[in-house]
């Protein structure tokens, strides 16, 4: 037994990426984590239109915060492109309060803050919004159900999974195998490869999305309000990065083990911080800029913008725009690590034609 | 990173030239010219030049670490020198049979070579007739519906070969196409790669098989990366320095020790050139040629720098015994 822990010991020291992960990974989970995992809101987004805006606005409550007044018919608008997570709107017998319901934890904060407001009743103008006095109505998620919030981002995960894990094993084993080299020198162009290589898994993953989404949908009542267009816009360009980053990390992999550990360690922070789990705003701003770089935070905005809340392509603009520049900064690295493999540069320089004639035994006339 | 692009252009660029001068690249053949390799402060080839020439097989031999497996992969275009110039053809001219094989183990014999034809452009009808043609010839031809992964090592190692010679390339560079492969399959392969050559290939492959060498046209033998012996099998023979003579036992006398080998049951000494008394007893062949190539450059370095011994033995065990 001894001389086996030995042997272990020995292989895990050369394995540095391996020891590395082990040490630093739980730290830096750690840390992350403390600092996002948080379902705490502290601010909420809020919009109040009609006649009597102003008035609201200005003795507006924590933990709601002010990000706009707006005509009476903007309201609902504003919510389903996100750009608030309550709007309040005033004018008619009693004010009347939109919560998004597909920001959960945003809309069951909303919820409990109302509540507290009946409770303690600070200001006159805000005491009017208590459930008892206002019209509570909840959008898009009429009954805070998770399934409704889950699916569509464990649509994304999937498509993580597919697309970063499966993939940067499929490209590392060629080179384990050794069939790398022997594509490096076929008539193949690199793009070629590189595109042959992840369109199979492209075809694994839209049937992979088809069937969680058709099970989301039939079998957890998950509604589909908005274009189904918009929709696999988002996700083509999500698989066309997540695949892009299969393939980078397959690029800088020297076997599957590797390649695993690469993947996961893209996978977990996306599942983690990409506000599938834990709100974006309840993360402490170092950790939020860290989901914005994070393919699967936009995703998610898209994916529940378009089945919740039927957002129209125009206000979607912004997670696109990310996802693309994503895709394009992933996709290009790709290329050119695979490029570097598949064509190695070469550093040949002339030099005189070669002897001809026997050449024996420490003559170095060739040399 | 952003160097490579040019530097692949370049490199392209050079391919493309040897291409349209392939009438001529043809005649003079093609191969690697004064060529050194660095894998960072190790230097696996240094200053080697090898000739493939139309219609002929170049063989290079060396024992385990000499340096084939890197000379071939910049023959195939596969890595490029450190110093040097290598002369190819198109890439589409190039068959290569890598030291992996090149084989996916999880398609079968017919969706291998079918791959390799389609990344080649072969038309539908001609890599069928190629395939079948070579898969008969092979012996292969009962096997077309296995997984590669399940067949022998010899079938492995033919359909390597097959895939290597599917395009018809003008440059056939073929890594170790006999190692491990029971005589028959040998004697299958080798008529395989006669095959290529009569079709007019120019043929470049490495072997540890002295015997095999013997039937190529030129042979290279590498030591450590360096050219140690050059030319046809019959001028390395006739080069060989001094004489060897064969011995009843193994000489106890440790500086006789350093210059004696072992063929078969045999014991063989090496007298080298100005050893007084000596004669010419036995008529070397290309084993023996090697290994005292080997001795020669040993005892060259031991006379000129006054150091090291013993290795003789290793020569003679990496390369000719």
């Amino acid at each position: 037994m001894k001389a086996m822990i030995i042997k272990e010991f020995r292989q895990l020291r050369r394995d540095r990426r391996t020891l590395a992960m082990m040490i630093v990974m739980p730290v830096i989970l750690l840390v992350i984590l403390g600092y996002a995992a948080s379902f705490d809101v502290s601010r909420i987004p809020t919009v109040v239109a009609g006649p009597s805006a102003r008035q609201v606005a200005a003795t507006l409550p924590r933990p709601f915060e002010l990000v706009g007044t707006v005509p009476a018919a903007q309201a609902q608008p504003e919510l389903r492109d996100g750009h608030a997570a309550v709007a309040i709107v005033t004018g008619g017998a009693r004010p009347v309060v939109l919560i998004d319901g597909s920001q959960l934890f945003t809309a069951r904060a909303a919820q409990q803050a109302l509540a507290t407001l009946a409770r303690t009743g600070p200001a006159s103008a805000a005491r009017g919004l208590t459930p008892a006095a206002a019209s509570v109505r909840v959008l898009y998620n009429p009954g805070l159900k998770t399934s409704d919030i889950m699916i569509p981002g464990i649509a994304g995960v999937i498509l993580v999974f597919v697309g970063t894990v499966i993939t940067s094993l499929g490209v590392v084993r060629e080179r384990q195998s050794g069939t790398l080299e022997q594509l490096a020198v076929m008539p193949l162009r690199p793009r070629d490869v590189f595109l042959g290589k992840i369109t199979p898994y492209f075809a694994v993953a839209a049937v992979d999305l088809a069937i969680v989404l058709a099970v989301g949908v039939a079998v957890f009542g998950v509604p589909f309000r908005g274009s189904a267009a918009v929709f696999a816009l988002g996700a083509l360009l999500f698989v066309f990065v997540t695949l892009g980053i299969g393939v980078l990390i397959s690029s800088v992999s020297q076997n599957q083990g590797q390649a695993i550990q690469l993947a996961i360690m893209t996978l977990l922070p996306q599942v983690l911080l990409s506000g599938l789990i834990f709100p974006l705003s309840s993360m402490v701003a170092g950790v939020r800029w860290i989901a914005y770089l994070l393919p699967l935070t936009y995703f998610n905005e898209i994916a529940r913008g378009v089945m919740l809340r039927a957002e129209p392509l125009t206000a979607l603009w912004q997670p696109f725009c990310y996802l693309a520049l994503l895709g394009a900064v992933v996709v290009t690295l790709a290329t050119l690590r695979f490029r570097a493999f598949l064509a190695p540069a070469p550093r040949a320089t002339a030099v005189p034609a070669p002897a001809s004639g026997p050449v024996l035994a420490g003559s170095r006339e060739q040399s | 990173m952003r160097a490579g692009q040019p530097a692949r252009a370049a490199h392209q660029a050079e391919r493309g030239q040897a291409e349209r001068g392939q009438a001529a690249g043809g005649q003079a053949g093609w191969g690697l010219s004064g060529v050194s390799v660095r894998y960072g402060q190790s230097l696996a080839l240094d200053g080697v030049t090898v000739r493939a020439a139309p219609g002929r097989i170049a063989a290079v031999v060396g024992g385990d670490g000499a340096g084939k497996t890197t000379l071939l992969r910049c023959a195939a275009g596969a890595l490029p020198p450190s110093r040097g110039q290598v002369r190819t053809p198109g890439i589409r001219e190039i068959g290569y049979l890598s030291p992996a094989g090149g084989i996916y183990p999880d398609l079968t014999v017919e969706e291998n070579l079918g791959f390799r034809a389609a990344a080649y452009g072969l038309r539908a009808a001609q890599a069928r007739q190629r395939v079948a043609e070579y898969l008969d010839r092979t012996g292969l031809a009962a096997a077309h519906g296995r997984l590669a992964g399940n067949l022998s090592g010899g079938m492995r190692k033919k359909l390597g070969v097959v895939a290597a010679m599917l395009p018809g390339p003008a440059l056939l560079v073929l890594d170790e196409p006999t190692t491990g492969v029971d005589p028959v399959s040998r004697a299958d392969l080798w008529w395989l790669i006669a095959q290529a050559a009569a079709q007019g290939a120019a043929v470049l492959l490495s072997t540890t098989y002295l015997d095999e060498a013997q039937r190529a046209g030129h042979v290279l033998v590498l030591d450590a990366g360096r050219p140690l012996a050059s030319g046809t099998p019959a001028e390395i023979v006739a080069a060989v320095p001094g004489a060897i003579r064969p011995l009843p036992a193994r000489p106890v006398d440790p500086g006789q020790r350093r210059l004696a080998w072992r063929r078969a049951s045999q014991w063989r000494i090496w007298d080298p050139p100005g050893v007084p008394g000596t004669a010419r007893a036995l008529r070397p062949d290309l084993q023996d040629a090697v290994v005292v190539a080997a001795l020669a450059r040993e005892q060259a370095r031991v006379t000129g720098a006054g150091a090291g011994a013993g290795a003789g033995a290793s020569a003679g065990g990496g390369a000719g015994s």
